[in-house]
């Protein structure tokens, strides 16, 4: 192997043909995301504001979310439901979810209207819902696991509607073993998931350009050629 | 806990800590009503989404 950086520049200008799946892959790979568009040193002017920062606010909360999830889930309730740490620690996770759901909110505000999903970039929006629906969904089970009556009340409101929709049998609200699964296992999984792969569209389209940017700004007019060869091949 | 006296402060704790959730506080006008927490929470973020918009973002060092 050569040194990284020559072996990625080479692949995407010379375009070589690959006979083997993993080669293929990676030319298909480096062509849609290369190393410079994955790992960049810098961004548009138009970046330059706080709207931008919520995206980073909220997995920023997020893995402060899933350390201290970690930790409550390595303790146990015997842990976090008595002694004073355990409070604690249990109170922060339920605080930074409280700053990741305001952040999350705030950058969809401020997607929704600058039209972030111009330009062929309709699954970045379509991931951050599904991030949103499944983070819900996530909280609501965290409500579930505080073995009070206020949890109590929460799954007996909800097992009524989960019935209605025919889900009720496979995600029994009442079910704490179950609950408490998906909780601490498949949800954050699934978060996480659905938040990587937003991340990563983000980099393969670079940010939106701004709905009032003029085509003649010189940023659009370097950037624009190579975005539009990318995008009209699966658009 | 600006509506509730002091025995209904003592209540409470005893409440919670039978694992008792207190009543919370509900604001309403005409048929709109929501609680309190959830209103502090909502104004935040407009708030936040409004400075976010206004506050002039300070320069990255080295930059050109
Ligand atoms: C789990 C919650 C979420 C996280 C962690 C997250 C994270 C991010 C990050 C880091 C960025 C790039 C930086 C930025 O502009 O803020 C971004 C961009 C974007 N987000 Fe999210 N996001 C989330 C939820 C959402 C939701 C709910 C929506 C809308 C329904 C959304 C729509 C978008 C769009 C359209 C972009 C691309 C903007 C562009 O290309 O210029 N995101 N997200």
């Amino acid at each position: 192997m050569t040194p990284d950086g020559d072996t990625a520049a080479g692949t995407v200008d010379e375009e070589p043909r690959f006979s083997t799946w993993t080669g293929t892959a990676r030319g298909w790979m480096l062509r849609r995301l290369p190393p410079d568009k994955l790992l960049p040193e810098d961004q548009p002017s138009y970046v330059a504001s706080w709207i931008y920062v919520f995206g980073m606010g909220a997995i920023a909360a997020l893995v402060y979310i899933i350390v201290s999830g970690c930790i409550l889930a390595l303790n146990g309730p015997a842990w976090y439901h008595v002694s004073g740490l355990g409070h604690f620690i249990n109170s922060t996770h339920l605080w930074s979810v409280e700053l990741f759901f305001m952040f999350m909110v705030i950058h969809l505000w401020g997607k929704y209207w600058m039209a972030a999903w111009r330009g062929g970039r309709v699954l970045t929006w379509i991931t951050g819902v599904i991030a949103f629906v499944v983070s819900i969904v996530t909280a609501f089970t965290g409500y579930l696991l505080q073995t009070n009556f206020d949890s109590q009340w929460i799954a007996f409101q909800a097992k009524d509607a989960l019935n209605a929709v025919g889900v009720g049998a496979w995600f029994n609200v009442t079910n704490l073993g179950q609950i408490l699964m998906w909780h601490i296992t498949l949800l954050p999984l699934a978060v996480a998931g659905v938040v990587a792969l937003h991340v990563v569209l983000v980099r393969m389209h670079g940010v939106v350009p701004p709905l009032d940017a003029a085509a003649t700004d010189a940023q659009l007019q370097q950037d624009l050629p190579q975005r539009a060869s990318v995008e009209g091949e699966h658009l | 806990m600006p509506f509730l006296g002091q025995e209904a402060v003592m209540r409470g704790s005893l409440l919670a800590e039978a694992g008792i959730p207190a009543p919370g506080i509900y604001l309403g006008w005409g048929s709109f009503l929501i609680q309190f927490g959830n209103l502090i929470v909502i104004v935040l973020m407009v708030i936040l989404f409004v400075v976010a918009l206004f506050l002039p973002f300070p320069r990255g060092k080295g930059r050109k």
